[in-house]
């Protein structure tokens, strides 16, 4: 049976990584999960410089998920480099390092930083609905994406891979945008911008007021958006957005994703990325599947 | 050692004051590593809630493999945990965060409303003279079971149990002394304790509550401004999850 999956000319052995800022670099999860088991480990987003993040509450139950706003509170490349990939390097697993700055030149800095590391791919986070600057600016409008895109492919060693988001009103521009930019490959979806009040305290439930949504209650947004993206574009898609079991994963995969990342689900499950590899083994297993390849997509 | 995530056997529930609920689970491997202060990860079974629900350790018993926790019901989560017997099982992560360290000088244990349950463990292998100080808004709740370990005093805001007023003003009250301060409670208490303690330089370990989303100290929701730069991501937040939950007053800005 063949789970492996070719994105951007790296091989993950099964389809399966996690989403950007759930799972720190993966040592907080080494506990409950072989990470070499995991097709790839996709890391918290990581900028030029230390970003101390948003004021708390940072987070809020949604009804079927989360809102955060974190803030990408992150450590900046130097102790990155110094004890992430460290950790990463000695999983036989891919590793994907989400690349997140206010600026061209920020992302360009991390981009560089990074082009000597062994690092797979490089996941470019325009998408972040919680940071102020940069971020999602750049991920709203097509032209900017087109530029960033550009700029960052411009300097990468590594495959690129561009981090969409959902607040837009046609994702499939967007996606447009950044294959003609020469990504090599996309990631969608981010969380979607909503928003929680307090009726007790009269007040934002997050302190940044605007937080994202993920978990399960957006996953029929995400498949629908990978669907729309596969169909229009040649890129592979790494599908995320409230998968929570295999059943989810497949929807992904059938959908047109290439890959699917967990995110959410990990903090109700820490075991939930190996019992989704598992779980789409045994239904190609009960379905004669003998290619994951042959799912990918399927669905017309 | 390490964090487990188990579905556990429910021993028993009791509602032991309004919206007060004490849990006994039969969790062997938790209880065997769990130190006074730690806390668990309860999993709600409906799958429209997510997260788990943070709650600190009260009591362990390691020889019968079970932990006991003391928790009010404030949302749709806990109220479902309440309404669990014996009949039920439940999911269960921990032991998570770091506890008191324990140290062999006389003591002042505080407690304030839902930060009272870990004090009891505590004070339970607390092996030293210590006194106990346990803040209610008016209705009292575990004190019978303190006496058991130390000289017990009150306050409420009502002024119906105890000295009228803050678990501070007890202290003054009763005059109570001692060289290590050990709290949980609500952050206006913890921010009054640290002043209190810095003023008289007493060593004062602080338990902090903020929201969580992983427990483990990935996700980086439940930080809390720390004094010094911080080993993780080299700002000035600590992660409650894992640095803490238990903190050195010197270490946490309020």
């Amino acid at each position: 049976m063949k789970l492996s999956v070719d994105i951007a000319g790296v091989e993950l052995k099964n389809p399966i990584t996690v989403a950007s800022g759930t799972f720190g670099s993966g040592m907080e999860y080494d506990e409950f999960v072989d990470l070499s088991k995991l097709g790839a480990v996709t890391t918290k987003g990581v900028a030029n410089v230390p970003w101390p993040g948003n004021p708390t509450p940072r987070i809020a139950e949604t009804y079927g998920g989360m809102m955060n706003a974190i803030g990408l509170q992150n450590p900046g490349i130097d102790t990155f480099l110094k004890r992430d990939i460290p950790f990463l390097k000695e999983k036989d697993t891919k590793i994907i390092v989400n690349v997140c700055g206010k600026s061209k030149e920020d992302y360009i800095d991390v981009v560089e930083r990074l082009s000597d590391e062994p690092v797979d791919l490089l996941e470019i986070n325009v998408s972040c609905p919680n940071v102020k600057e940069g971020g999602i600016a750049f991920g709203q409008n097509p032209d900017a994406l087109y530029d960033i895109t550009k700029a960052v492919k411009a300097k990468a060693k590594q495959p690129v891979i561009m981090k969409l988001s959902p607040n837009v009103t046609d994702i499939t521009e967007m996606a447009r945008a950044a294959e003609a930019g020469g990504a090599d490959a996309l990631s969608l979806i981010n969380t979607l911008t909503g928003m929680k009040i307090d009726i007790n305290r009269r007040t934002f439930a997050v302190a940044n007021k605007t937080a994202g949504v993920s978990g399960p209650a957006i996953k029929p947004i995400a498949i629908r958006m990978v669907y729309q993206v596969a169909n229009a574009v040649k890129l592979p898609i790494i599908g995320m957005g409230g998968c929570m079991c295999a059943e989810d994963a497949l929807e992904f995969i059938m959908a047109g994703a290439t890959a699917v990342a967990v995110g959410t689900a990990n903090f109700n499950n820490p075991y939930a990325t190996i019992e989704i590899i598992d779980g789409i083994q045994k239904y190609m297993e009960t379905n004669h599947i003998d290619d994951i390849h042959e799912l990918i997509g399927c669905v017309k | 050692m390490s964090k487990v995530k188990i579905r556990a056997n429910i021993i028993r529930q009791d509602n032991i004051a309004t919206d007060i609920y004490s849990m006994v689970i039969s969790a062997s491997e938790i209880a065997c590593q769990a130190v006074p202060g730690q806390f668990v990860d309860l999993y709600s079974g409906d799958g429209s809630r997510l997260l788990p629900r943070p709650i600190s350790i009260c009591e362990v018993d390691k020889e019968a493999g079970t932990i006991r926790i003391v928790y009010r019901t404030v949302g749709k989560g806990t109220k479902e945990f309440s309404t669990l017997t014996s009949d039920h099982t439940i999911e269960v992560m921990g032991p998570l965060g770091n506890g008191y360290t324990l140290k062999n000088k006389k003591a002042i244990l505080i407690g304030g409303g839902i930060g009272i349950p870990p004090m009891l463990q505590l004070a339970k292998e607390l092996d030293c003279e210590k006194s106990i100080v346990l803040g209610y808004r008016d209705e009292e709740f575990l004190s019978d079971e303190f006496r058991k370990y130390g000289n017990v005093y009150m306050s409420s805001d009502s002024g119906s149990i105890g000295v009228k007023g803050t678990v501070l003003d007890a202290i003054r009250e009763y005059g109570i002394d001692g060289e290590v301060i050990y709290a949980c409670g609500p952050t206006p208490m913890l921010k009054a304790i640290k002043t209190y303690a810095m003023d008289n330089g007493i060593e004062a370990q602080l338990s902090l509550e903020e929201r969580m989303a992983c427990g483990i100290g990935a996700c980086l929701a439940c930080v809390c401004k720390s004094t010094d730069i911080d080993d993780h991501s080299q700002v000035k937040n600590k992660r409650v999850c894992k640095d803490g939950p238990v903190f050195l007053a010197e270490e946490v800005e309020f």
